[in-house]
């Protein structure tokens, strides 16, 4: 074959479309899977009723007039969606990471007898699905009054086995040496924790926290169940009652609108820091 | 100092420390033990009762709410619609994401960018996704509809007909969760080891060859997690058939069903966890295979 190149040239029309079919062609068809269904969310969002129910259809919107994103803020409490999904994913995934990483240290550099037999019931947490502890879990928070709060939505997700995992085995890895030193310092354990252990773990950090920030966004089965007032339910929640009030094609550009406002901030969140969230997503593929 | 026994120096050190574990993770793993192993044990408890979800009594009926479910024509449709879902939605996805991942290990210019991109829809909500598919499935003013018309077709009822209400919601779960597959295939792809596949190559064989022949089997370990991983999540698969089939027509899988039966219209709460514990008993026995299997390949080699 580099012969053959050679001979025609590796610019050659037909060495060009080679590559182009070989190469790149699979790669660019996935690429517009992906991204069709979005821009199509993106522009519909755009439209007016009219431009949506006709048989004849339009690609691009007229305009880019945001009256459908109006028509979605006062139809339902977009705003207020908005503002419950934030502070639920920023309180939630606060406290998920602190946690992840206070029992990390404790498991690795805290001196407790049991503490394999702790991790090994962390790692049964990681596989027990949580759909099936649904109703259990609905059942002890609406007893405790947690019903149409944001606090019943946040508590029963804060344990975190995920974290705690990852970030036990980025520990696990940490040279003793760096901790020798702070320890000849006199440094206490929260100190070390602090100064020593969390300033080179950072990464592994993000990877979790990112993570975390997704799952908690993107939440439904639990706020869904939870909560049944508009004033404490979460985007993709009130997306479903958007839904429910729109019965007919007109609605169809107020809930790509919607659709918009729950995916843009993830998809601008994974476009700048993917690689952590790769990394932290498919992390069970390499230590498993 | 020096004359304070290293002995009793040392337990005091390890008494402090045993609070200062205590300090740390207890918080975490008091949520852990109240919100996920308290609801397994209460689960099974529960779908001992015949209970409307919000009465105040209950009546204990042991194996009741099981025998019901698997004597009813319910348990044929469910655990079938569960079986359908969770083969197509596994090797939809192990597949396509193959061919993707084989498509980026080229190496060619731009290949981090495609990788990135088809992992996207796997990180967005489900909710989101599941509405804008829907719009493009919509029989009356879709945009499949509209190329269908186009080439003369007529939309089918995907809405409607609950074979092909499955039909979409797997096409859309492959669509969101084959990025997932891709990147950890082409992992696997890339820590091959390159001597074994240019010894192929030398002898002659194929790309296709060499492919079928070498780098299959050397993958299955890789293949074998994916399996699992892809297996224990289309099992809990809910958004997606909460958003596109409310109702479940056609879509009634172990979780959903269970979703129904306690916060649909029954309010049937102990048949709802005679479900869930149905579910998990089988999520169990996967992962009870996979830890086996893992175990197995670390012992050998």
């Amino acid at each position: 074959m580099p012969a053959d190149i050679a001979r025609r040239g590796p610019f050659s029309r037909a060495n060009l479309i080679g590559t182009l079919l070989g190469s790149y062609l699979p790669l660019i068809i996935a690429v517009l899977v992906v991204f069709l269904p979005l821009l199509w969310m993106v522009l519909s969002s755009f439209k007016k009723p009219g431009e949506i129910v006709t048989l004849d259809l339009s690609l691009l919107p007229a305009g880019l007039d945001p009256e459908n994103y109006r028509v979605a803020m006062t139809t339902v409490p977009f705003g207020q969606f908005f503002l419950n999904s934030t502070i639920v994913t920023v309180v939630g995934s606060s406290i998920k990471v602190l946690l992840a990483i206070l029992t990390a240290y404790a498991l690795v550099f805290v001196r407790f007898p049991f503490k394999n037999a702790i991790f090994v019931l962390i790692l049964v947490a990681l596989m027990v699905p949580p759909q099936v502890s649904i109703l259990p879990n609905y059942i002890l928070i609406a007893g405790m009054g947690g019903k149409n709060t944001l606090w019943g939505i946040i508590l029963p997700g804060l344990g975190t086995a995920f974290g705690t995992f990852l970030l036990r085995q980025h520990f696990l890895t940490l040279p003793a040496s760096i901790l020798e030193a702070a320890e000849i310092d006199g440094a206490g354990h929260w100190r070390r924790l602090w100064q020593v252990v969390a300033p080179v773990s950072l990464p592994t950090i993000a990877t979790v926290a990112l993570v975390t920030v997704v799952s908690e966004w993107n939440e439904y089965i639990w706020p869904l169940i939870i909560t049944d007032k508009p004033e404490s339910m979460t985007l993709p929640v009130g997306l479903t009652l958007l839904q429910n009030s729109e019965g007919n094609g007109a609605g169809w550009g107020i809930m790509m609108a919607g659709a918009v406002l729950v995916i843009l901030p993830i998809l601008v969140v994974f476009a700048m820091l993917q690689r952590y969230i790769v990394a932290g997503l498919t992390q069970g593929s390499v230590t498993g | 100092m020096n004359h304070v026994p290293r002995k009793r120096r040392r337990s005091a050190r390890n008494r402090r420390d045993f609070f200062v574990f205590l300090a740390l993770a207890l918080p975490n793993l008091a949520l852990i033990a109240v919100f996920t192993y308290l609801p397994l044990i209460n689960n099974v408890y529960y779908s001992t009762l015949n209970w409307t979800l919000g009465s105040a009594s209950a009546t204990v009926v042991g194996l009741q709410n099981y025998v019901t479910f698997f004597t009813s024509p319910d348990a044929t449709k469910v655990l079938g619609t569960t079986a359908v879902f969770t083969l197509a939605t596994v090797g939809g996805s192990m597949v396509l994401g193959l061919l993707v991942a084989l498509a980026l290990n080229t190496g060619a210019r731009g290949t981090t960018f495609a990788r990135s991109a088809v992992f996207a829809p796997y990180v967005l909500s489900g909710v989101g996704v599941g509405l804008v598919w829907l719009f493009i499935f919509d029989p009356g003013y879709g945009v499949l509809s509209w190329l269908l018309r186009g080439l003369g077709q007529q939309s089918p009822q995907w809405i409607n007909d609950p074979q092909l209400s499955l039909a979409m919601v797997i096409i859309v779960y492959v669509w969101k969760n084959l990025g997932y597959c891709a990147v950890v295939f082409l992992a696997g792809l890339q820590s091959l080891p390159t001597d074994v596949l240019e010894a192929a190559a030398l002898d002659g064989a194929t790309p296709f060859r060499r492919f079928v022949s070498v780098s299959l089997p050397l993958l299955s370990p890789t293949t074998f997690f994916l399996l699992i991983t892809t297996m224990l999540s289309s099992l809990q698969a809910f958004d997606l058939i909460r958003i596109m089939t409310p109702l479940g027509t056609g879509t009634s899988t172990l979780i959903y069903e269970s979703y129904l039966q306690a916060f649909g219209a029954f309010n049937r709460a102990g048949y709802s966890a005679a479900i869930s514990v149905v579910l998990f008993a089988i999520l169990l026995v996967i992962t009870v295979v996979q830890l086996r299997f893992v175990e197995r390949k670390v012992h050998y080699s």
